[in-house]
């Protein structure tokens, strides 16, 4: 396992890395999650994250957040620190990143449109034309129609859910995004849609993209890069040929079993 | 010009050349758009016009918005502005903020005038009344199956229900009337003493905390205590579906979720008050004793002779009936929440101050008919 990421980590060398997490450990009461974990992630990339359920995929993510404290190791984000970092500067740094949550998270007593205008109203001194005119924008850019910006999250489909809370996540053009399983819950038409627009804004916006899944499809169309978690430490990384060539009995279940050989098949 | 620092713009023969200069981005967007307002303003007849974005250094959407808001202005007049010096990395991004803003925005939500609030309020009220109502019948329905097939009733809900209602809620009961019962107490005599009638408080705390004080005041901290939570249960696991799991499964949600808590509230609560009124008296008694100057035998025997069982049956007959409404109106309120979070805290508070008035009414009713029948 060694000599393969040291030799990908080569090759990504002259990169820069936009989240570089160092030697994390994080557990819960004696429970270990993430034991002695190191993860870069690179400037422009898609980062697919997968690993078991339960495995501390999420708790990584949320670690990088800030969300669950750590017990030892750094993160570093845009080359800062994040322990090193005063309120002033922490919070100036967040709004340089932006979260889609598993279940969106939008704020149920704000309409779409109030929701992606939170952010800008906290941070920034628009005018109400500039505010209303960058919602609509947002809304369009994630495939929506401009006539959910007046509706409640209640109201809501949960594809159409996902699409608004990735629109206020987007809301300040943040340089890293954070999806925590962006597909899951989707049908697979809306999840390739979903996919795609990820691609789309990644690349209209140059994105770096850190995206926490369980979908194959996702990870075959869209990660330019897939690190795999288990036993509390990255297995493996790598492209996703890199992945299937891997020898690691739970990669092999992964990228072999039979959802995985239908998902080869049907992209042949 | 100012906001030179971002668009500067050089003019001849009506013909027009805008510089794009520094950061296009979301930090100087108010400053931006101020900018290109004011030019679109300034220039609004040019003859043709030249854009120049290459000493853009950074541009992000409010930028890529701001820069088609501004071509825009121009296109309305029937000039197509040129474009030059866009970086690369941009391009795309420009590309697609020229495809978006075709759709016309919605409207916005209306708010209701007072009017029109006042009528709905009205209209809701009358529901309220009705949806009452029915949920008793719905209640009253489900008990009757549960007399029926007596082996479909959840015990162990109820015992769990009973043990975070009435014991858990022990202590602050006991707390609260006996602190009330101090405060009557020390009331009464430092009025009294005035008419050389200190001994009556002992009737006046007697009869006062036996017939309605105690009942009252346990049924308030109930609804507030415990209603809400029951409130809050139920809401949200109507949020997360779970109401909806037990009916397409084939339980009635009132029979499952209701009834158990019904029962655990119309048992707990007359134990409370009994609690309550003991605690309330002792609290009573000892004032009397310290700040008074009733020694304890003479305040038991001037008890004894100012209230019979009539007293304390007054208040013990009301408890299930308060009970009973605290818990109809709490979990009818849980079960009538909606999707969001705002909702949810709109039914909690409407369970709370709903209970604690139809209590209050109730307690109302009560006296008329116990005055009625002269107990």
């Amino acid at each position: 396992m060694d000599a393969r990421t040291s030799t990908t980590a080569e090759a990504t060398n002259h990169r820069e890395a936009i989240i570089s997490v160092h030697d994390i450990v994080v557990g819960f009461g004696d429970r270990v999650i993430l034991n002695h974990l190191d993860l870069d992630v690179y400037r422009g990339e898609i980062l697919g994250f997968v690993g078991t359920s339960g495995g501390g995929k999420s708790v990584l993510t949320r670690t990088i957040l800030g969300l669950v404290p750590k017990q030892s190791g750094t993160v570093e984000v845009f080359g800062q620190n994040l322990d090193d970092l005063s309120e002033r500067e922490r919070s100036a740094l967040e709004r340089r990143w932006g979260v889609l949550f598993q279940q969106g998270a939008l704020f149920s007593s704000l309409t779409v449109k109030q929701n992606i205008q939170f952010p800008l109203r906290e941070n920034l001194q628009l005018s109400q034309r500039l505010l209303d005119e960058i919602a609509y924008t947002k809304i369009e850019m994630v495939g929506l129609k401009c006539d959910v910006a007046e509706k409640l999250p209640s109201e809501l489909s949960g594809g159409m859910i996902k699409r608004a809370a990735l629109a206020r996540s987007l809301a300040l053009d943040p340089e890293i995004l954070f999806l925590d399983e962006p597909t899951s819950g989707l049908d697979p038409i809306g999840a390739g849609e979903f996919d795609e627009l990820i691609r789309t804004l990644q690349q209209t916006l140059g994105l770096t993209v850190f995206m926490v899944t369980h979908d194959l499809d996702s990870l075959h169309t869209v990660c330019d890069r897939i690190a795999a978690l288990a036993d509390g430490k990255v297995i493996a990384q790598g492209t996703i040929e890199d992945m299937m060539a891997e020898q690691h009995p739970w990669l092999r279940a992964y990228f072999h079993g039979t959802r995985a050989r239908a998902v080869q098949a049907a992209r042949r | 010009m100012p906001h030179a620092s971002l668009i500067s713009v050089h003019s001849q023969d009506d013909r027009l050349t805008v510089a794009g200069r520094g950061a296009w981005t979301s930090e100087y967007a108010d400053e931006l758009e101020q900018a290109v307002d004011d030019t679109a303003h300034t220039y609004a007849h040019p003859k043709g016009v030249e854009i120049d974005l290459s000493a853009v250094e950074r541009m992000d959407t409010f930028g890529a918005l701001l820069f088609e808001r501004l071509k825009r202005s121009w296109k309305g007049t029937g000039v197509e502005p040129q474009v030059k010096g866009l970086a690369p990395r941009y391009k795309v991004l420009i590309e697609e903020m020229g495809r978006m803003g075709q759709e016309q925005p919605p409207p916005a939500r209306r708010h209701e005038a007072i009017l029109e609030r006042f009528g709905h309020e009205t209209v809701n009220v009358a529901a309220d009344a009705g949806a009452l109502l029915n949920f008793v019948g719905a209640s009253v329905a489900a008990m009757g199956r549960v007399l029926l097939r007596p082996r479909s009733f959840r015990f162990t809900a109820m015992v769990n229900q009973l043990d975070r209602v009435g014991l858990r809620a022990v202590p602050i009961i006991i707390l609260i009337t006996f602190l009330i019962g101090c405060i009557l107490a020390q009331q009464g005599i430092f009025n009294f003493r005035r008419f050389g009638a200190d001994i009556y408080v002992v009737d006046m705390v007697g009869v006062l905390v036996l017939r309605e004080l105690g009942v009252l005041i346990v049924a308030i901290m109930i609804a507030g205590r415990s209603g809400s939570a029951y409130t809050a249960e139920l809401g949200s696991m109507r949020m997360r579906e779970e109401v909806d799991a037990l009916r397409v499964m084939g339980f009635d949600p009132v029979e499952v979720l209701v009834v158990p808590r019904l029962l655990a509230l119309i048992i707990a609560l007359p134990l409370l008050t009994f609690i309550g009124s003991m605690s309330s008296l002792l609290g009573a008694g000892l004032v009397s004793w310290g700040y008074g100057g009733i020694t304890p035998d003479v305040f038991l025997d001037r008890l004894k002779g100012a209230i019979d069982m009539d007293q304390f049956n007054v208040g013990m007959i009301k408890a299930p009936f308060m009970a009973a409404t605290i818990g109809i109106v709490a979990c009818l309120e849980g079960l009538r929440v909606g999707g969001s979070a705002e909702s949810l805290g709109a039914h909690t508070t409407a369970s709370v101050v709903k209970a604690i008035f139809l209590v209050i009414v109730m307690d109302g009713v009560f006296a008329m008919f116990f005055a009625a029948i002269d107990m």
